[in-house]
């Protein structure tokens, strides 16, 4: 049987996409018995770009590209990538969404550079210079469809190699959702969650009070939300089976949002506001920026930046 | 003059490309490593409560996905004022060997390994990890595998989850560990040692009994003579989790001890115009460039590094190794930089070992693992030694636990100085005449894959003879025109 | 912002607000034309999703009109509604983006002049607002 062929480029990414595909273990080998991975670059193969530049159009099944996109050569990538597969699949939520280095959109790049190679309290900056020869300049985060026409999409921070195993056998078995869609079981973090109070037949309490993470103990069977820490579960995709949670910990929604939502971090303002018991407690969330957009800040600066 | 390009650099994590320049007669004139990514962390990272930083800097990696969680945790105890307990620094320390099992373990068989096993002549189709498996048997490759996600599993049942871990808390960690978890923990951690045994042995077999690698192994042409910076414990065994930080020069012989903030009296980090990526240097000795010998202002972090400076480790299985590998070089401390690779197998069992001691340990299995927090002294640093080398996390917040400083000093950072020089000397070694073909391309990237890069490097100087390039740059940053007096 | 004449998106309770613009129609009181002017059963049920995408597809404001608070239809709708426009403001201010663009007024059902009262001194403090 011919194998399906398949690429991954990681871009402005930490390479945690990737690793998360070596994490299937064995299950990885397996399925190099099923696909030919054309190339895997740079974290894998040896094929450099010239060599990429070569392949014909179409040439790949499915390929995944992981990691936001901040400088031209990642662009360049980008549209080689969509020239090359026939399906073109975001790998984690910095392709998808912009992820936590999207978060760099709150400062322009010439302020992110000053502070790295001039500010920072160990630099020997009696120069005052910043790099720029021969590289390429650091531009403002974008996904991935804000450069090319993206067929899926995949959630998660990243995702958990167990939910790779199951976008594998769903290639395989050709049973991926319509172009355009998020591969995903559907099901939100919350609803995964043994703390959930609705599933213990309780209804859901207002939020008294607004927890920092180490504030307080929190009680192991009851719902993180209710009892003030910031859990974004309601609205997060649990492809990750609500790993965080599971930990004492709130999710902070890497795995995307649930469908019906058209950008996470307002639906998660909703949210907490809709639920928060007076509006004092509003003011006492500390970055709120940092809370809800964690991982989607591009993507909703984007939305914005028209009007900006 | 002409220029070959290496680009991608690739079996290492992020984006870098090498340019070679060669002189009129064909040889090297000089040749440089830049990093061509940035993201700007330590900008980022300002406003952002203490607490959620761990979880935030892990995803500056993810393939050591979790050092900056550890590094800033510990920074997080600092400024809290809040001292871990014994049950809490025994799990953060099973934890944090866990992934530097399956770091060493992923970075051995995926970057470092597929130059030699699948050959130096090999495709680079074919160069690759599963090329890696192929060569020694799909079987292996199995139990490789298999025994690594054994790793992956502790670091998902202490981590929360088996990449950028969650369970961080100033002073504590988030979840309990179950008696269940503690016993599979141990049966774990035996399959652990196994797998840095079979490391070693495959070491052994494929590489340290050919002649051909063996020269490599002890070869001038892949030496880079430096200072050398490590984490000890009170025995001046290697200490992974935490410790006292200590230099040593190119003859071996202690330059300093640091721990703390101390690290600033120490450690300068100049900017470069070439790369991203900074070239930290010893205060003491100044900015001498990118020179080796024993006048050099630099110093390499790493395997390698902490080998050298440590008496040894603390586990039985990895202090023979160690020994094994002190007679091979006949001394130390021990230049020639294939020797990473070595080193690393030698950790690898040393993080497995200390695993199946520490877990033994039944009051890991505390139920109580937080710290009531009263107190913001408003500054923290937490130190490590990472797989690559020695970590350093640096905040300052206000009253609240808001950070607004930040600085990190990253492992590969370190090697950068390092780095240079070995690519550039590889260069001159093997591209005589105009010369160029594939595989002496990847002999030169071999240079850098010993030092397991998640940042790749460079550096450049001008002078009289040396190719430049004139770039002009709007207000705006754009590149406008570019002039090289290269072809 | 078409000749001086701002585009304003008003999501209006149709408990209170809505008869409240119904009831200026009916008064004759006279607002600027670019209002716009969208019923929903509550202001509980806006989301800030929708102020958002009206913001970035071209309106210039998005009014919010409710009932007086402790009045509303479903006890606490209107509450709710004040708490997430407050914590959109927040993130609003913090990423560089004029939260003055969005304003929640309660409104009742009789209350024609001040519905129209109200558009126009929105309209007003939208046109100090720097051009799109």
């Amino acid at each position: 049987m011919k194998r399906l062929k398949i690429a991954f480029y990681t871009a402005g990414g930490c390479g945690g996409c990737d690793m998360s595909v070596i994490d299937m273990s064995e299950s990885f080998l397996n399925f190099t018995e099923k696909f030919e991975i054309v190339f895997w670059t740079p974290m894998i193969t040896d094929l450099k770009y010239r060599d990429i530049e070569k392949i014909p159009s179409d040439y790949i099944d499915f390929g995944f590209f992981s990691g936001n996109l901040n400088t031209k050569e990642h662009e360049k990538i980008a549209k080689l990538m969509r020239d090359k597969c026939r399906k073109l699949i975001t790998l984690g939520i910095c392709a998808s969404e912009g992820g936590i280095r999207g978060l760099a959109n709150l400062h322009t790049p010439e302020q992110l550079i000053k502070t790295a190679y001039i500010e920072t309290i160990s630099n020997d900056s009696s120069d005052k210079i910043t790099p720029k020869t021969g590289l390429p300049s650091i531009k403002k985060v974008k996904t991935l469809n804000q450069v090319v026409n993206v067929d899926y999409f995949i959630g998660g921070c990243p995702p958990h190699h167990e939910h790779m195993k199951r976008v594998f056998h769903l290639i395989l078995k050709d049973e991926l959702p319509p172009s355009g869609s998020w591969i995903t079981d559907g099901k939100s973090v919350c609803e995964l969650c043994d703390k959930n109070s609705m599933l213990k037949g309780k209804p859901r309490e207002a939020l008294k009070e607004i927890k920092r993470l180490y504030e307080g103990t929190p009680e192991s069977d009851r719902c993180l939300l209710e009892q003030g820490y910031l859990c974004l579960g309601p609205l997060t995709l649990g492809d990750c089976g609500c790993r965080c949670p599971s930990v004492n910990i709130p999710c902070a929604g890497c795995g995307g949002a649930v469908s019906g939502v058209s950008d996470f971090g307002l639906r998660a303002i909703s949210m907490i506001a809709g639920i928060v018991e007076r509006e004092e407690l509003i003011q006492k969330i500390p970055a709120p920026v940092f809370l809800f957009y964690r991982y989607t800040l591009a993507s909703f600066l984007n939305k914005l930046g028209g009007r900006k | 003059m002409r220029k070959i390009e290496i680009n991608p650099l690739t079996r290492i994590e992020g984006h870098g490309r090498i340019s070679i320049f060669l002189d009129k007669e064909g040889d090297v004139e000089n040749a440089f490593l830049q990093t061509v990514e940035f993201v700007g962390y330590e900008r980022i990272l300002r406003g952002v409560p203490i607490e959620e930083v761990p979880r935030l800097v892990s995803t500056i990696c993810g393939v050591c996905r979790g050092v900056h969680f550890i590094a800033s945790l510990k920074a997080s105890d600092e400024v809290f004022s809040v001292k871990p307990s014994v049950a809490v620094r025994k799990i953060r320390e099973i934890f944090y060997n866990a992934h530097i099992v399956e770091d060493h373990t992923a970075v051995l068989y995926a970057f470092g390994f597929p130059d030699f096993i699948c050959g130096l002549y090999s495709s680079p189709s074919e160069r690759n990890l599963i090329g890696v498996f192929k060569k020694i048997g799909t079987e292996f490759g199995r139990e490789i595998l298999k025994k690594r996600a054994g790793a992956l599993r502790i670091f998902e049942i202490l981590g929360g989850r088996p990449s950028h871990p969650v369970t961080a808390l100033p002073g504590g960690w988030s979840k309990p560990v179950k008696e269940e978890e503690r016993k599979e923990i141990i049966k774990i951690a035996d399959e652990l040692i196994e797998l840095g045994k079979l490391t070693l042995k495959i070491f052994e077999d494929y590489i340290l009994k050919n002649k051909e690698y063996e020269e490599f192994f002890r070869s001038d042409v892949y030496r880079v003579v430096l200072n050398y910076l490590g984490g000890v414990d009170e025995n001046d065994k290697i200490a992974f989790y935490d410790g006292t930080y200590k230099f040593i020069d190119t003859k071996g012989n202690e330059i300093g001890r640091f721990k703390g903030r101390e690290y600033l009296e120490y450690i300068a980090e100049k900017t470069l115009p070439w790369s991203y990526t900074k070239a930290p240097y010893l205060k003491k000795h100044g900015w001498k460039g990118f020179i080796d010998g024993e006048a050099t202002g630099l110093y390499s972090v790493g395997p390698l590094a902490r080998f050298n400076v440590g008496k040894g480790y603390n586990t039985a299985l990895a202090q023979e190794a160690y020994e094994k590998m002190v007679d091979f070089y006949g001394g130390k401390p021990v230049h020639n930089i294939l020797a990473y690779h070595w080193a690393r197998a030698i950790e690898l069992v040393n993080a497995a070992e200390n695993i199946k001691i520490l877990s033994s340990d039944e009051s890991i299995t505390e139920r109580n693992l937080r710290q009531e927090i009263n107190k913001v002294a408003g500054e923290g640093i937490g130190i490590v030694e990472a797989p690559r080398g020695t970590l350093i996390h640096h905040y300052r917040t206000d009253e609240k636990g808001i950070i607004q400083d930040a600085n990190l000093i990253v492992a590969t950072t370190q090697n950068k100085g390092a780095i240079n020089i070995a690519v550039k000397r590889v260069a001159q070694n093997f591209i005589k005449k105009g010369r160029v073909d594939e595989r002496i391309l990847n002999m030169i990237e071999i240079a850098y894959r010993a030092y397991d890069l998640c940042f790749a490097c460079a550096t450049h100087e001008i002078n009289n003879k040396i190719p430049f390039q004139i770039d002009i740059y709007s207000n705006e940053g754009e590149l406008i025109k570019s002039f090289e007096n290269y072809a | 912002m078409k000749e001086n004449n701002p585009v304003i998106l008003v999501f209006a309770c149709q408990w209170c607000a809505y008869q409240g613009a119904d009831n200026a129609g009916m008064q004759k009181y006279s607002y600027p034309s670019g209002v716009y002017i969208i019923r929903v059963p509550c202001t509980g049920r806006i989301e800030p999703e929708f102020i958002i995408e009206a913001l970035s597809k071209g309106a210039d404001g998005v009014f919010i009109g409710g009932c007086y608070l402790g009045e509303c239809h479903y006890k606490d709708g209107n509450n709710k509604a004040k708490m997430r426009v407050s914590l959109l403001n927040r993130i609003l201010k913090e990423v560089g983006f004029e939260p003055e663009r969005i304003r929640i007024e309660w409104i009742s059902a009789g209350e024609g002049r001040k519905f129209a009262q109200s558009m126009k001194d929105f309209a007003e403090e939208l046109k100090k607002l720097k051009y799109r």
